[in-house]
């Protein structure tokens, strides 16, 4: 089954390169464009008996692996 | 021809010139090749023919001007020809230390996707120096971008440099020097040479050989995609404008797993003959060129079956295979029935490790692919046969003469053009670069190029110390090719002289535009006519090196760019005390006869552009010169020094003065010109500061010595920096610090100007 | 006695460790890599060193930190071995909840190799070779120094004077002005004694006469004293 994590800094922590490309964003004229936040997602093929249970191994990879609670969190799906 | 009627053919199918054209190969060279072989090459077969006798790998261009370098040399253990030049540090110790080292050229991919190309250019010299057994202690590179203005040239910068520090500093090497410098000449064709020295014992020297019938040939490290297909084609081709599509996809680097290769490597070397026979590092041309060159040196054959390669992508062809510019790969060529002991060491890396052939004895590649022979050809020829070329070449065209209305336009405002250099990109200090790369890891940096003349390497566990720098001075060679290269020699032999050093090998990475022009030829020629004449008066061996042609777009070629890289010795780090910060009071004293002239001059270049002679320098009295600086900075009371170079005495005081966080104040001796003096590139001498109480012992040193000094004045006395004319009239005044500020200001603001700019 | 330097696959800083360790603080120091999963039973002190391991892909040290020898490195902590964690080893003991925080990318996106200012501000005995409050200098090499606590584990760490180093320069709000570091941190206090200590510069970059200063020395003779005191106790 194929899963899909999304990987974000948690609200308030710092993300530098979220900053980045919301400046360079301004600097092009999309001055509109605000609250930029860079994400990670990562996708990977599970071996699980139903969607249920392929996302709960996932979100238990996550906890373990995938992020760092500390500054960040994250939301699983499911795509087939 | 474009490259799509090939893409059609399967491996197996039988060619015509028209595809050779798309591999790089010109008619005759075409049928060059069905004569060698017998008949006329399938796709595989004209893929690797093609890269083999490409530019970048055969220097078809160059190679009968490159055997005029001197490269032998009583220290010489490994000179050109193999992955990097080895040079003896401790003669007299048969088991003592020496240093490999190699600059190489990864302009065209660097200007394409500069993070990548210049990552992968770090990557590609660090394997040439491991592949050798060595470990890799300091790299160096030098940098030659568009004019500040020109639209690319921020985000050009900007990444090559971040490339650069991504890989070097992931690996972990110190970047210890680096030279980056700006000219119209390479807006559309930069220069990104890098530079990489390792340290070996001598006793413990590898080289690519694939000799011993039976033997497995392994493959180890990254898998093969099917990135850089036709890379060494590429940068054998200039660029033209409307190209852009059909240049070949970029080479990811990653430096992570050439870390764990190097680790692997280094392991397996330890453990010395018993398993190893021969190794290579897969670089331009891939797999290609590591299988022809090693059988060829070896004398020997090797029988693969591609199916073993591992493959990042499927359905890869034997064409794509042999091809692909994958980094972090090598091939190596064990004992017989070690293959499990080799393999025990890269898996403990995690790296993946797998025979794919054997050694033979026919002298012939022959590659399998689902069972079918996909190429037969003969390794030697192939290698040692490829086409040479004695291009026509005319002597450059002279500069037009300087007139009396240049040198009076420009002495019209001294202040103003003294400001002019102090502040232009091409000498404004690179703190901005230099911060992204970790100079010392390794814990072995005694100095950096951000503040010192070269750079000084400890060699680990020992009190020997390794200085280098890599130079060039482009504009001088654009005035004259020959004088020019003589003169990147001679900046290389003094910038680690001024750090204590005695030169023991040189490796030069020579830039220039097409070989099909003449007049670009000769510059080629006249180069490395200068780096040879050079390196015989001061006794400097050529060891290694690499060429890169082509280096224009549509009519405009780079200025020619020799870079010569120069390193040096200090067999005992204690002579050389370590960088001890300069205070308030130290006096400046110039050793060395002044500038007559500002001929050759970048004062002189800013305001009228190329125009006037170079003059010739005395080598002989420079060597003398260098040697005596040397000897002085060993012991006793020079704290530091420095050579004229680029921007001339002003610079160098500046330099001094900035990188001793002191302001300086200079006055010129009677009877000398303010403008020549001071800014003057005519001949080279040493700045160097000395404690109050050595001044006498100094000039004493020089008068016995026959050399010309004279004390210029002393570093922090006032808030101001000073220049004096001989009269001791003021004609340079400006707050130090805002000098420095404003100096150190010159390369972030043109970062920040791209960022405006594209909005 | 044997000061453990831990080798993780991208460590690039551990021979640098041992070079200090043997030459600079003439202690014994042995590499062990990170597949082992115990330490040698002679293990004294254990130091992680610098560099990129696994590649700081995903996260820097996340990889590191789920490695064989981690749960050995964690009983040594909790049996009060003294443990330093620089640089990468820093982000190490981070990812692996041994020390509160996290380090993200610096501010401005960028590498900085350069010579910092730092005030000594912590209580451990590893710090106890420096004077109190004695302002230091020592070079950093990173991308990622950023570091990040939730304001709770801040003010624990202010109350607990666990915060050991911080930068001397900071931004109108008080944070590090190299990186963005929260309040300024640059090192931090851990462990059931206050045993371990992470920090992003180098000591042992500043440990050896050729590097012309020795800021980095009081962090490493402690880490041998304390070792040598807690095996005579």
């Amino acid at each position: 089954m194929r899963a899909r994590v999304i990987v974000r800094l948690k609200p308030g922590v710092l993300d530098p390169q979220g900053a980045a490309v919301e400046d360079a964003l301004h600097t092009l004229g999309f001055t509109g464009a605000s609250n930029v936040r860079v994400q990670k997602l990562i996708e990977l093929d599970v071996d699980a008996a139903d969607a249920d249970a392929c996302k709960l191994l996932v979100l238990e990879m996550a906890d373990q692996l995938l992020r760092n609670p500390v500054i960040e969190d994250c939301g699983v799906e499911v795509l087939q | 021809m474009s490259k799509s009627a090939l893409n059609k053919l399967k491996d197996t199918d039988l060619t015509t010139s028209e595809h050779g054209q798309a591999v790089g190969l010109s008619l005759d060279e075409f049928e060059r090749a069905v004569k060698l072989i017998g008949r006329v090459p399938n796709k595989v077969e004209l893929g690797c023919i093609g890269a083999m006798w490409s530019e970048h790998c055969s220097y078809k261009s160059s190679r009968v001007h490159l055997k005029r370098l001197p490269s032998a040399g009583p220290r010489v253990l490994v000179g050109p020809g193999e992955n990097a030049g080895v040079v003896d540090v401790e003669p007299g110790n048969p088991q003592g230390w020496a240093v490999a080292f190699k600059v190489e050229s990864h302009n065209h991919p660097s200007y394409i996707e500069p993070y990548q190309g210049a990552a992968t250019g770090v990557g590609g010299i660090l394997r040439d120096v491991f592949t050798m057994g060595a470990r890799p202690i300091a790299a160096m590179n030098l940098l030659r971008f568009g004019r500040v203005a020109h639209p690319k040239t921020p985000s050009l910068v900007d990444g090559v440099v971040r490339g650069i520090g991504g890989y070097g500093n992931c690996f972990g090497v110190p970047t210890v020097y680096s030279s980056a410098e700006f000219d119209a000449a390479y807006d559309g064709n930069v220069l990104v040479n890098a530079f990489a020295l390792g340290v070996l014992r001598k006793d413990r020297i590898w080289k690519g050989n694939a000799s011993g019938v039976g033997n497995p040939v392994m493959y180890v490290g990254a898998k093969t995609g099917r990135d850089g297909i036709h890379g060494a084609t590429m940068a054998s081709d200039s660029f033209s404008a409307g190209k852009e599509s059909e240049r070949p996809t970029v080479q990811v680097g990653d430096p992570f797993k050439e870390k764990l290769l190097v680790e692997a490597c280094l392991e397996l070397f330890e453990r010395g003959a018993e398993l190893l026979v021969g190794i290579q590092d897969m670089g331009a041309a891939g797999l290609t060129s590591s299988l022809f060159e090693m059988a060829s040196r070896a004398g020997s054959g090797v029988v693969i079956d591609l199916d073993q390669v591992p493959a990042r992508e499927t359905g890869m062809t034997a064409y794509e295979l042999m091809l692909s510019e994958s980094q972090e790969r090598m091939v190596l060529v064990a004992q017989a029935g070690k293959d499990d002991d080799v393999r025990a060491i890269f898996h403990k890396w995690d790296l993946d490790c797998t025979t794919i052939g054997t050694v033979s004895d026919d002298g012939v590649v022959r590659l399998r692919k689902d069972g079918v022979e996909v190429c037969v050809l003969p390794a030697t020829p192939l290698a040692d046969e490829a086409p040479r070329y004695e291009r026509p070449f005319t002597a450059p065209a002279r500069p037009e003469p300087l007139t009396r209305v240049d040198v009076q336009a420009l002495k019209k405002n001294p202040i103003q053009i003294v400001l002019d250099v102090l502040l232009s990109p091409s000498t404004a200090p690179k703190t901005w670069i230099y911060k992204q790369y970790d100079r010392e890891v390794g814990a072995g940096t005694l100095m950096d190029g951000t503040h010192a003349a070269a750079a000084l390497v400890r060699i680990p566990e020992t009190q020997i110390a390794v200085a280098l720098a890599l130079c060039c001075n482009s504009r001088q060679c654009s005035l004259d090719p020959h004088e020019g290269a003589v003169r990147a020699v001679v900046e290389g032999v003094a910038r680690i002289s001024a750090v204590g050093a005695v030169a023991v090998g040189v490796t030069d990475c020579l830039n220039y535009g097409s070989p099909l022009v003449p007049e670009q030829m000769g510059q080629l020629a006249a180069g490395v006519d200068g780096i040879a004449h050079a390196c015989r008066v001061l006794e400097v061996p050529v060891v290694s090196g690499n060429v890169s042609l082509y280096n224009q777009t549509d009519d405009q070629s780079v200025l020619p760019t020799p870079a010569v890289g120069v390193v040096g010795v200090v067999d005992d780090l204690a002579t050389v005390a370590p960088a001890m910060p300069l205070k308030a009071g130290d006096v400046l004293i110039r050793i060395g006869a002044p500038p007559t002239s500002l001929e050759g001059s970048f004062a002189l270049w800013g305001k009228v552009g190329r125009k006037g002679a170079l003059p010739v320098l005395d080598l002989a009295a420079t060597s003398i010169l260098c040697g005596f600086v040397r000897d002085l900075r060993r012991g006793g009371h020079v704290l530091d020094a420095r050579p004229t170079l680029l921007g001339g005495l002003a610079q160098c005081l500046f330099d001094f003065a900035r990188c001793a966080d002191l302001s300086a104040r200079a006055t010129l001796p009677v009877d000398e010109d303010f403008f020549a003096s001071f800014l003057g590139e005519e001949r080279l001498c040493f700045v160097v500061a000395v404690d109050n109480q050595g001044v006498f012992d100094v000039q004493r040193r020089c008068a016995d010595a026959g050399i010309a000094s004279a004390v210029l004045g002393a570093l922090g006395v006032s808030s101001s920096f000073r220049l004096q004319d001989s009269g001791g009239d003021v004609v340079f005044d400006r707050p130090f610090q805002k000098l420095v500020d404003d100096a150190e200001a010159v390369v972030p603001d043109l970062i920040a100007s791209g960022r405006r700019r594209s909005a | 006695m044997t000061v453990v330097v831990v080798t993780f696959p991208g460590s690039n800083c551990d021979r640098d460790c041992i070079t200090a360790v043997v030459e600079g603080a003439h202690g014994a120091a042995l590499r062990v890599f990170h597949k082992e999963h115990e330490l040698p039973e002679t293990t004294t002190a254990v130091i992680l060193p610098g560099g990129f391991s696994f590649g700081d892909y995903l996260r820097c040290g996340a990889m590191a930190a789920r490695s064989n020898l981690m749960p050995a490195i964690q009983r040594f902590v909790d049996a009060g071995g003294p443990v330093v964690g620089i640089c990468n080893g820093f982000q190490i003991l981070c990812e692996a909840g041994v020390l509160p925080g996290a380090l993200l990318r610096n501010r401005d996106g960028r590498f900085h190799c350069e010579e910092v200012e730092l005030e000594v501000s912590g209580d451990s005995p590893l710090l106890v070779a420096y004077q109190r409050n004695e302002n230091i200098v020592l070079p950093i090499a990173h991308g990622e120094g950023n570091y990040f606590a939730d304001d709770d584990t801040i003010a624990l760490l202010e109350r607990e004077r666990r915060i050991a180093f911080r930068y001397v320069a900071r931004d109108e709000q008080g944070h590090g002005a190299i990186n963005g570091a929260k309040k300024a941190i640059a090192g931090v206090v851990g462990g059931p004694q206050r045993n371990v200590i992470g920090l992003m510069p180098h000591p042992e970059r500043r440990s050896l006469d050729l590097h012309g200063a020795d800021d980095g020395m009081p962090l490493l003779e402690a880490l041998l004293s304390y070792s040598e005191h807690r095996r005579h106790s």
